[in-house]
């Protein structure tokens, strides 16, 4: 059970909060432009990465604001985390 | 004999109070602070209990929470039974009830004890060798291995406890209150730390609490004085909380705890009523210091199982803190000091010690002298080969140890006893730690796994961080904590200790006997009778990893999970295989620590309290009115209201044809409503549905679809224009929390330029839906001065208004296909405004009708129900919608996969109407379609998504997914049902009329 | 020819203490090369060196593990089998696999404890109902032994199920499938393994693959910490890490791993006979051979690899058992752990070739890959043997996710388990 630093409220129980998959995915802009294969990349495909990933985390149950998080998924631990928009403070 | 075995002197022990418990039908008698287990030795009770497989004769063994043998069934055939507590947890209490489990016809002639003859021909994983033959044999064999299989017998009725949750905050969670726990704890308070010290005891000072020798002091004082006093000074400090009989069940991430804290078990039965049984504390410290000592470990031997055979430390804990003796005659094995420490307890009672059997060659301890000084013969050098006595030990036979341990050298000698100690020497309780993800390291000189890098702010001190030496411990304990924590001052100023102790131990996890491995019965899991011989099979036939071997055996598998015998299964697979220890690595221990209740974890969330119910504000009106619920989501919607003797179908039928003969009225308030405003409010819709929202005008509503991403349709509504940059957006019942967290996350996430506020508004208002010709005209008395007319108030229109100067929302929208208002009130005044409406409507036959003739309503018109007639698989197209797919608009949530090569395709599924041959025949919601009953394979073309019989159209309707649908129409097919099959025709799916007529007549 | 396991045999072997026994398969050090390694030695990973040697005469080949075999998902789940899939694709590829799990015993000489005790699951809402009608008319014409059984034959087939009327969600139906049931999962991978080590398969151990040799669009071997093993086809079935093999080669695969939960109780003697499952509520319990209540809990909604989850699942999933069940509510917790499984977005999994020639991929299964086992084996054979999809598994190819051609499970509101 993870304990969050949401980046607008503060440390916050996990069960407060919804995972919303890999981060910093950007929505293409013009997507009839794009092959299927392109679009399916969009849709599907994901890194699924085993150590640091770059994450959408939302506070459903709190302010309802959606913001990133750094997380090395291979132990858990939360590196950071940050607001929509901005670099991510790690690397 | 009891009379020869209790000692009345321990102050732990209430000798006025005399408390009677019945254990397998015959009644005994202990003492107020006795646990079961004390209680029964002090009337000579060893046999307790049956193993799993072999169904040996067991005993008491231990006197914690690492008991394998000694577990019982709680008030068998009671509400507050409970099988497989172990007896040396049980705090007895007037009129416990226990017996003995997995024995028949009894614990003393068991006839499943005719496995233990049998066990030459079942070794390890002898089950996956056998009872393949014949073939379809296997599920009669099981029932004879699952009868004799299991342990309890679970409860039959409902518990009549409560249990409950608890959250704890805190700056330092001490886990176990021994010596360095209660020290930890007192620093840390002092320090002003917020500090919670929890033990699984009923009292502080864990195995120190009862130590009365003058081989350990503290401060030149004998240490259970010492810790007394340490005890009484931190039961005053207002930083710290300290909880008791509380078991730190497992340690996650983030140092987030799970504590069990027992409120009523040791209570008698008729004080526990209205008490919560247990509470489940959820802990989040921010420091955790893990303080929960070492379990003793057996020695594995020949026959090493029988009842009387006791770890060496609880002899001595029953004779310290209850005034028991196990014996009257004991034999003490051991390999290390401490089980000299039971030595001397037993000495200053006076009772016999016969023999101490020692590993060792070379024992060099003030205390060993000290032993050997009261005329006990100790056998250096020497192990046991065996043991003997079927209910009780009655003797042991001992031999020399060859100089490498690995043999057994000259004569047999036996020895009598009833009772036989063994110390092992001690390994760390580290389960807490590496369930945290604490990663350990071996200590080759003693041969313990101990704590080495720690996953977050937490710290092992004492006995579990392999310190074993009082010196050591306090010491330790000292320096550590003041480095964890921080601090200068350590609240000691100087701790002196004296020992008389040494640390020197002979390690032999599978000791020597003069028989062949094949012939002896070593057990390393009691519990599940795992022997070591089991082990070697295991490794003979290429099972080299732990957690294989484990698996293979059942080793470490039982309610105990291996608390005792784990690291002897380990020793044995490295002695064996002639790897080294710190290799192979540990098995997980996985949580809970010590099993955990389900009630307990559940807590208050049982009966009304599993999930929250979302009632409509007119709710209480829906009841009072006889109506029928059913679940949509988590809310109660009513589903029909049946009056007189009205079966469901007769009700639905009156309902339906009401609404439209004359006035009909719905509960609509569980649909979502989201409140969209900001500048771009427009654009956001154009993005979200798939058809065009810019040129809606202010004060009209329009029908809008939503899709995912992947182009299959998500949701549907009215979206209402009420001003400018104001809408309010109308989902499904079920889907409208996804609904607002979708659109949230595209506008936060891919939209942030984008000026729109959304805020879910479902339970501000109550939502009454007024259908039928006679709308209209009821409408009209409830709302008086609202103009009704068509020129000022067409169908997809919206007027703000007041009822009784309460301002309201009317909506003129219909999901029925009549003349219809929907009125949006704010929720308190939900009731009151639908009492009105059906006042008002009383001269039309109003009639309030539910869910399910609001769904045959729909589907007389066509309309489909995401969810129902959908299931993510189906495109708008699909749905022969594509009227409302936007063919202008260059972008909108899902509109690139409408292109796929897959969802491009002629022959999907595609919605239709269904019209059975048989006008009476109604069809079956998920029936399948198929056009030729003869194919084989069949070829399955689609399902029946809704389906009723019309009271308007006075005959069967349904819609269905049909592949090729579109092009179908009119075209025969066939429903398969079980027992016959049913012919229907593709018809267009709205049934009713299709030009609108009833919609747009003058009223 | 290895000893043949049977009653006698253990008679036979009484009398020498076991001490004769002959390893169930050997440990072998990784030749040079071979004519196809899996990577992954699982049921799944096993059954397909088990059937590549049996039915594609390919003996010149290995699995590679990381750790153990049998350590990851095949021993760690609720061992659910059943067949009553909805969509045909699902329907043919669960019930190839349950045929074969209904021999599998004997045709390994390695008793699995294939107990076909039936799976029934619940319909607590209208919508599951309509829903589990739909599957079991689906079944039907299918093959497939479904039934749809109303709450009094609910509550005759698993008398403990609280169906009075009263509670929040109520039981008002649901579908059982009579040769569906449980199996022993650890004896899946073993008799596998020793099945496949007796055709001359290698299967090798504490071996980690790092990384996946390629010349351009053809793999050419790979490389592990026990070296470099030279090989024209490659089987990835990682489960949980498939994405991280994948990775290795330049691909992405539609996958998120999660953490999924399971628990049982302490052992107590029979109290339920079959397996029930409950997806509105989310709660689903069977009880093992030992006793235990074995129940499974639901993925968190993340993605890790740390084999844990949080407690809020395993306290829902309790939740919905004590809805269920009250009368377990004095049962405790004995043990809880986690694994890492793999998700496609359509809940059904991936069995095919990839852009690279000679990489295969088999993954994908979710929370529900235990019941697929044999079948998966036998499939993904097939498709390494042959370069090409069996008629069975054409449907799980990744190229579904470009087309938009989904096997959609979830959407059919059959979570797969």
């Amino acid at each position: 059970m993870f304990l969050i630093n949401c980046p607008f409220c503060g440390e916050r129980e996990q069960s407060e909060f919804k995972a919303g998959g890999e981060a910093h995915i950007v929505r293409p802009k013009q997507p009839t432009e794009l092959s299927d294969d392109e679009w399916a990349e969009y849709l599907f495909m994901r890194k699924n990465i085993k150590g640091v990933q770059f994450e959408r985390w939302n506070h459903v149950h709190g302010c309802r604001k959606w913001f990133n998080m750094v997380r090395d998924t291979s132990n858990d631990q939360i590196k950071a985390v940050y607001k929509m928009g901005e670099k991510p403070p790690v690397k | 004999m009891s009379n020869n075995l209790r000692f009345k002197t321990s102050k732990f022990i209430d000798e006025t109070y005399r408390v009677s418990f019945k254990f397998n039908n015959k009644t005994y008698f202990g003492f107020k602070g006795d646990t079961l287990a004390s209680a029964l030795l002090a009337n000579g009770i060893h046999l307790v209990g049956r193993s799993f497989k072999y169904h040996r004769p067991r005993g008491i063994m231990t006197s914690g929470s690492e008991e394998p043998n000694a577990i019982i069934q709680l008030h068998d055939n009671s509400s507050r039974t409970e099988p497989n507590v172990r007896a040396t947890e049980v705090e007895i209490y007037e009129g416990l009830v226990a017996s003995s489990q997995n024995c028949w016809p009894s614990v003393n002639f068991d006839i499943g004890g005719i496995n233990n003859l049998l066990s030459p021909i079942l070794p390890a994983g002898f089950y996956y060798k056998t009872f393949m033959w014949p073939a379809s044999f296997w599920e009669k064999y099981e029932y004879f291995i699952r009868k004799s299989a299991g342990l309890g017998k679970s409860p039959k009725v409902a518990d009549p406890d409560i249990y409950e949750h608890k959250y704890i905050h805190c700056d330092v969670s001490v886990i176990g209150a021994g010596i360095s726990g209660i020290m930890a704890a007192k620093m840390a308070a002092k320090n002003g730390f917020k500090t919670l010290l929890v033990d699984e005891k009923s009292y502080l000072g864990g195995s120190s609490i009862y130590d009365k020798s003058e081989f350990s002091k503290i401060n030149n004082q004998i240490t259970s004085s010492w810790l007394e006093k340490e005890i009484n000074e931190i039961s005053k400090l207002e930083n710290l909380e300290i909880k008791t009989r509380t078991s730190v069940a497992a340690f996650h991430g983030y140092n987030f705890l799970l504590a069990r804290e027992n409120l009523t078990d040791h209570l008698p039965i008729n004080q526990r009523e209205n008490k919560v049984r247990q509470r489940l504390l959820k802990i989040r410290a921010k420091k955790v210091i893990t303080a929960t000592g070492s379990i003793e470990r057996p020695l594995i031997f020949d026959n090493n199982d029988r009842p009387g055979i006791m770890l060496s430390s609880a002899i001595k804990r029953y004779i310290d803190l209850y005034g028991v003796a196990c014996g009257e005659n004991i034999i003490l094995f051991t390999n290390n000091d401490t089980a000299y420490e039971t030595a001397m307890s037993l000495i200053q009672r006076g009772i016999k010690i016969n023999a101490i059997i020692d590993n060792r060659e070379q024992i060099d301890s003030k205390i060993s002298y000290e032993v050997e000084k009261n005329n006990i013969k100790i056998y250096k050098g020497y192990t046991v080969v065996d043991t003997y006595g079927y209910r009780r030990i009655n003797k042991i036979s001992i031999m020399k140890l060859s100089k490498d341990g690995q043999t057994v050298i000259g004569d047999k000698t036996k020895l009598n006893c009833d009772c036989l100690g063994v110390s092992g020497g001690w390994t760390p309780a580290v389960h807490l730690f590496t369930q945290s993800g604490g990663k350990l390291k071996f200590r080759e000189e003693d041969q313990v796994f101990i704590p080495n890098v720690y996953p977050s702010d937490q710290i092992s001190i004492g006995s579990c961080n392999g310190d074993f030496g009082l010196e050591e411990i306090i010491k330790n304990t000292l320096s550590s904590i003041k480095k964890f924590l921080d601090i200068d001052n350590s609240e000691y100023k100087t701790v002196e200790t004296i020992s008389g102790l040494n640390q020197s131990k002979r390690n032999i996890w599978l000791l020597p006997s003069d028989k062949s491995i094949g012939k002896t019965k070593s057990f390393v899991d009691y519990q599940n009778d795992a022997t070591a011989k089991d082990i070697k099979l295991a490794l003979r036939e290429g099972f080299r990893s732990i957690e294989h071997v484990k698996r293979y055996t059942t080793t470490g598998m039982g309610t105990d999970q291996g608390k005792l015998g784990n690291m002897h299964a380990l020793g044995i697979i490295s002695e064996t295989a002639g790897t080294k220890m710190g290799e192979h690595g540990t098995t997980t221990f996985r949580p809970p620590y010590t099993p955990l209740t389900f009630g307990t974890i559940v807590g208050r969330n049982v009966g009304e309290f599993f999930d929250i119910f979302r009632r409509t504000p007119i709710h209480d009106w829906h009841v009072a009115n006889n109506a029928e619920f059913e679940n949509v989501g988590q809310w109660k919607r009513a589903w029909y209201y049946p009056k007189d003797n009205e079966n469901m179908h007769q009700a639905v039928q009156r309902e339906s044809k009401a609404a439209r003969d004359s006035a009909g009225i719905l509960d609509a308030s569980t649909l979502g409503k989201i409140d969209i405003q900001g500048t771009d409010a427009s654009e956001f819709l154009n993005r979200v549905y798939t058809n065009a929202w810019s040129k809606l005008a202010i004060g009209k509503c329009r029908y809008g679809l939503m899709l995912n991403e992947d182009g299959m349709v998500y949701d549907d509504g009215v979206t209402t224009r009420l001003g400018e940059n104001h809408y309010i957006m109308t989902t499904t019942t079920g889907g409208a929390a996804n609904v607002l967290g979708k659109l949230e996350d595209y506008l936060q996430t891919e939209w942030p330029e984008l000026d729109v506020y959304l805020s879910s508004v479902t339970d501000h208002f109550a939502t009454i839906s007024v259908c039928g010709p006679n709308s209209k005209k009821i409408v009209s008395k409830v709302i008086p001065d609202l103009d009704l007319s068509d020129e000022k108030f067409p169908h997809m229109s919206f007027k703000n208004s007041k009822i009784d100067n309460i301002k309201c929302r009317i909506m003129r929208i219909s999901f029925t296909g009549e003349h219809s208002y929907e009125i949006n009130i704010q929720a308190n005044f939900g009731k009151s405004v639908w009492e009105k409406c059906m006042e008002a409507g009383k001269d039309f036959n109003i009639t309030p009708y539910g869910t399910e003739t609001m769904h045959l309503l729909r589907a007389e018109k066509g309309f489909i129900i995401v969810g129902q007639d959908t299931d993510a698989t189906l495109t708008p197209i699909d749905l022969q919608m594509d009227w409302i797919v936007s063919k202008k608009k260059y972008d909108f949530i899902g509109k690139r996969s409408l292109y796929r090569s897959d969802t491009i395709r002629e022959d999907r599924k595609q919605l239709v109407g269904l019209l059975t041959e048989n006008p009476e025949e109604v069809l079956e919601e998920g029936a399948q379609i198929v056009a030729d009953i003869k194919k084989s394979p069949i070829e399955m073309l689609g399902h029946v998504t809704s389906s009723y019989y019309s009271p308007n159209l006075k005959k069967s309707i349904a819609l269905g997914v049909v592949k090729g649908g579109k092009n179908m129409l009119g075209q025969k097919l066939i429903i398969p049902m079980e027992n016959k099959n049913i012919n229907v025709t593709v018809a267009d799916p709205v049934f009713l009329d299709k030009e609108g007529e009833r919609l747009n007549a003058k009223l | 020819m290895k000893n043949k396991y049977s009653i006698f045999s253990l008679i036979k072997n009484a009398f020498s203490y076991h001490e004769n026994w002959e390893k169930a398969w050997k440990d072998p050090e990784p030749k040079k090369e071979y004519d196809a390694v899996i990577v992954g030695g699982g049921g799944h990973g096993l059954a397909t060196a088990y059937y590549l040697a049996k039915k594609h005469n390919m003996k010149n080949i290995a699995v590679v593990e990381k750790g153990w075999i049998g350590g990851g998902n095949t021993g760690r789940n609720t061992t659910i089998i059943r067949s009553n899939y909805l969509w045909d694709a699902s329907a043919g590829l669960y019930d190839h696999a349950l045929k074969i799990w209904e021999g599998l015993s004997q045709e390994l000489n390695y008793n699995v404890m294939f107990s076909q005790r039936g799976v029934m699951n619940l319909a607590h809402n209208l919508q599951d109902v309509r829903d589990l009608k739909r599957r079991t008319h689906a079944n039907r014409l299918n093959g497939i032994d479904a039934v749809y059984l109303n709450t009094e034959e609910v509550k005759k087939f698993c008398p403990i199920i609280n169906t009075s009327q009263d509670i929040r969600y109520p039981v008002l139906g649901g579908t059982l499938q009579r040769r569906a049931g449980t199996a022993r999962h650890d004896a899946v991978a073993w008799g596998y393994a020793r099945g496949a080590d007796e055709m001359g398969v290698d299967i090798i151990q504490n071996c980690e693959v790092k990384g996946i040799k390629r010349n351009g669009d053809t793999v050419e071997g790979i490389e592990t910490t026990k070296g470099f093993i030279k090989t024209k086809k490659i089987g990835v079935v990682a489960a949980g890490h498939s994405s991280v093999i994948a990775n290795m080669a330049g691909l992405k695969l539609p996958l998120e791993s999660k953490p999924l939960q399971a628990l049982v109780s302490e052992p107590v003697k029979p109290i339920i006979d079959t397996v029930v499952m409950s997806n509105a509520v989310h709660a689903y319990v069977s009880q093992s051979d030992k006793g235990e209540l074995v129940i499974g809990a639901g993925t968190d909604d993340y993605v890790s690899y740390s084999q844990k989850g949080s407690h809020d699942i395993v306290e829902g999933t309790l939740n919905a058992i004590l809805e269920l069940y009250p009368i377990f509510s004095r049962m405790r917790m004995l043990r809880q752990w986690g694994g890492i499984v793999d998700i496609c977005p359509d809940a059904s999994p991936i069995i095919s070739k990839t852009s690279i020639k000679g990489l295969y991929f088999n993954c994908g299964w979710g929370t529900g890959g235990f019941k697929a086992t044999p079948g998966s084996g036998d499939l993904f054979a097939h498709t390494i043997a042959n370069d090409e999809p069996h008629k069975l598994n054409a449907a799980f190819n990744i190229n579904r996710f470009v087309s938009g051609d989904l096997v959609d499970e979830h959407g059919a509101a059959a979570v797969a388990h």
